[in-house]
């Protein structure tokens, strides 16, 4: 290892007891934190073989090394699980409109803003829009209450009962996306509208000159200027399309709407830690990374296949 | 540049953006007005932005409930404690790695990188922390878990890379060690990376909800006390006879006034915020 990576700094080193003296600060300056690392990064990635183990409260003072496997066994529990199908189709049904819709509002919301003349004000809705993302999940939930709950806010407004956040039905999805966008499109815009500052300003000037108009110079100069940009961001969104976030879901969901909120992650945590058998609740995690890892590659090969810049 | 002429569409755009605006600040207001005003008069409909009938009982209530005390200065000290601690190992270890003369400079980079795209899930880390370092309801599973940011880390050191090295081979020669080096030379050239990451530190420890909940209920925040208040269903209307509060207190104005006790300390750190935190998510790439 010593002559591997002796010669990545200024000159020569061989790894001595005479440098590792020279460099005593540095050591103490970092290994604790190495340390640190190993127990809270990589001993939690051990962990992973307890998706092919039977890890109980009852079992958990038996050592490692002798605990049934059981292969695949907590894998079939998870699938065969009474509620495994519908956390699918909510995982999935939430992505797909969450990236959908998330993509499409934080784009037109950075397209729009570029437009802006009046730079002052553009500034102020900027700064504006991304408060929201600063503000915890917890507050959204209780503003969101009075918003969307029966009574609340809309049903007010509208003079009915919409029953938007108490329906057993995929209304729900819908909420929490429009939630989610309100949330987060100030915040998501940013690295488009960064992206479209790097756009030569020459290419507007000569569509000025042959007549463009202001939709024809959006969907000619700024749209494929930040084409790139999208594409990566969706490549890295398809890849953590089954990652929905637990927190967000637990706390925008109520009794009444539960069999459709629920997502995979959220799911683990109730059969891992919920119910105790944390070899399966680990088994649907691992599914959760493998599937998010063959989903990323796929995007990313498709994105290479119709000529897209690729992420890897 | 181009010639400015306001077009139709210019007006248009205005109109949108000023409706964007109402539609981002109209729910934080309504809050606001909400926790200001009567709870029993907020019972008819609650759809305003203005208190009707203006009050400040709501957060006399709160304040005066032992219950919300406790956590508000829990939540204060975890983000204090958290923050420092956060910066301080952050920038010592990122300062050890931008030194390409250190001997571990590039397996310890290595070892740190890699956990920014694996990581083990949460039934072992609950495992791990619950069961093999019995932190349960422990202090300090607020502050060491979350330690280090490896993003925050990786900022501080690309920082450090973009600063002149004269100041320390000077330094050196002087006779300084590598921990006076790092204190006194290069610490203090850092302020604006180091002013981006105490406020993401800051905003995630007074934000998060899930260490809380998965592993200390019995030290709960200000933020896993909002969400108790919210799902308690059927909280009684409290007259508490001890906070000389006359009028009656809902559960809603509670959870409205504490709603804003738990936003507030983000509102007044936004214009800090927002200049730091959108320059530092633009620097930030792995070099070498």
């Amino acid at each position: 290892m010593a002559k591997k990576n002796a010669n990545t700094g200024k000159g020569k080193q061989k790894l001595s007891l005479q440098l590792l003296w020279k460099q005593r600060y540095l050591l103490m300056m970092s290994l604790p934190f190495v340390i640190w690392l190993i127990i809270f990064k990589y001993i939690p990635l051990w962990g992973w073989t307890m998706a092919f183990q039977e890890v109980k409260p009852a079992t958990f003072a038996i050592p490692i090394w002798e605990r049934a496997f059981t292969g695949f066994g907590n894998f079939a529990k998870a699938f065969g699980d009474r509620l495994f199908k519908q956390t699918m189709i909510n995982t999935i049904g939430i992505s797909i409109i969450d990236i959908g819709i998330g993509t499409i509002v934080a784009i037109a919301f950075a397209v729009l803003l570029n437009e802006m003349q009046f730079i002052k004000f553009k500034k102020l809705t900027q700064t504006i829009s991304y408060l929201p993302h600063f503000v915890s999940w917890v507050i959204i939930a209780s503003i969101a209450k009075n918003i969307f709950n029966d009574g609340g806010v809309i049903d007010t407004l509208t003079n009915s009962n919409l029953h938007l956040m108490s329906t057993n039905s995929i209304l729900i999805w819908f909420v929490i996306v429009i939630i989610n966008c309100w949330k987060e499109m100030g915040w998501n815009a940013i690295i488009y509208l960064s992206s479209m500052a790097g756009i030569d300003p020459g290419l507007y000037e000569a569509a000025k000159m042959d007549g463009a108009n202001r939709w024809q110079r959006i969907w000619h100069i700024t749209l494929p200027g930040i084409r790139s940009t999208i594409i990566v961001l969706l490549i890295m969104n398809i890849g953590g399309a089954l990652n929905v976030g637990m927190e967000r879901q637990m706390l925008l969901s109520n009794a009444l709407v539960q069999d459709h909120t629920m997502v995979l992650s959220w799911f683990s945590y109730e059969r891992g830690i919920g119910t105790g058998d944390y070899g399966l609740g680990t088994a649907i995690g691992v599914f959760q990374s493998v599937v998010g890892l063959a989903l990323l590659l796929i995007a990313n090969k498709i994105a290479g296949m119709v000529g897209e810049d690729k992420l890897i | 540049m181009i010639a400015k002429k306001k077009t139709w569409f210019d007006v248009v755009l205005v109109l949108f953006f000023i409706v964007i605006v109402i539609i981002t600040l109209y729910p934080f207001l309504n809050v606001l007005a909400i926790s200001l005003n009567d709870a029993t008069d907020t019972l008819r409909n609650i759809n305003f932005v203005i208190p009707r009938k203006f009050t400040l009982s709501n957060y006399k209530y709160v304040f005066q409930d032992a219950d919300i005390i406790k956590p508000f200065f829990l939540s204060v000290v975890k983000t204090v404690v958290g923050t420092l601690a956060g910066v301080v190992c952050t920038a010592m270890l990122a300062y050890t790695l931008s030194r390409r003369d250190f001997i571990f400079h590039k397996p310890f980079t290595i070892l740190f990188v890699v956990t920014m795209y694996v990581s083990g899930g949460l039934i072992p880390e609950y495992l791990l922390i619950m069961r093999t370092l019995r932190l349960g309801n422990n202090f300090m599973v607020y502050i060491l878990p979350g330690l280090i940011w490896v993003y925050n880390m990786i900022l501080v050191r690309s920082f450090i890379d973009g600063l002149p090295t004269a100041l320390q081979e000077a330094a050196k020669l002087d006779g300084a060690n590598d921990f006076q080096i790092w204190y006194k030379v290069v610490m203090p050239l850092c302020t604006p990376v180091i002013a981006t990451i105490a406020l993401y530190y800051a905003v995630g420890q007074w934000n998060s909800f899930m260490d809380t909940y998965l592993y200390a209920k019995k030290l709960p925040t200000l933020q896993y006390k909002l969400y108790e208040i919210m799902s308690q269903a059927q909280m009684q209307l409290d007259t508490h006879s001890t906070s000389n509060v006359t009028q009656a207190v809902t559960p809603m104005a509670i959870r409205m006034a504490v709603t804003v006790v738990a936003t507030v300390p983000i509102i007044v750190v936004y214009p800090f915020l927002q200049k730091y935190f959108v320059g530092g998510m633009t620097v930030g790439s792995v070099k070498d």
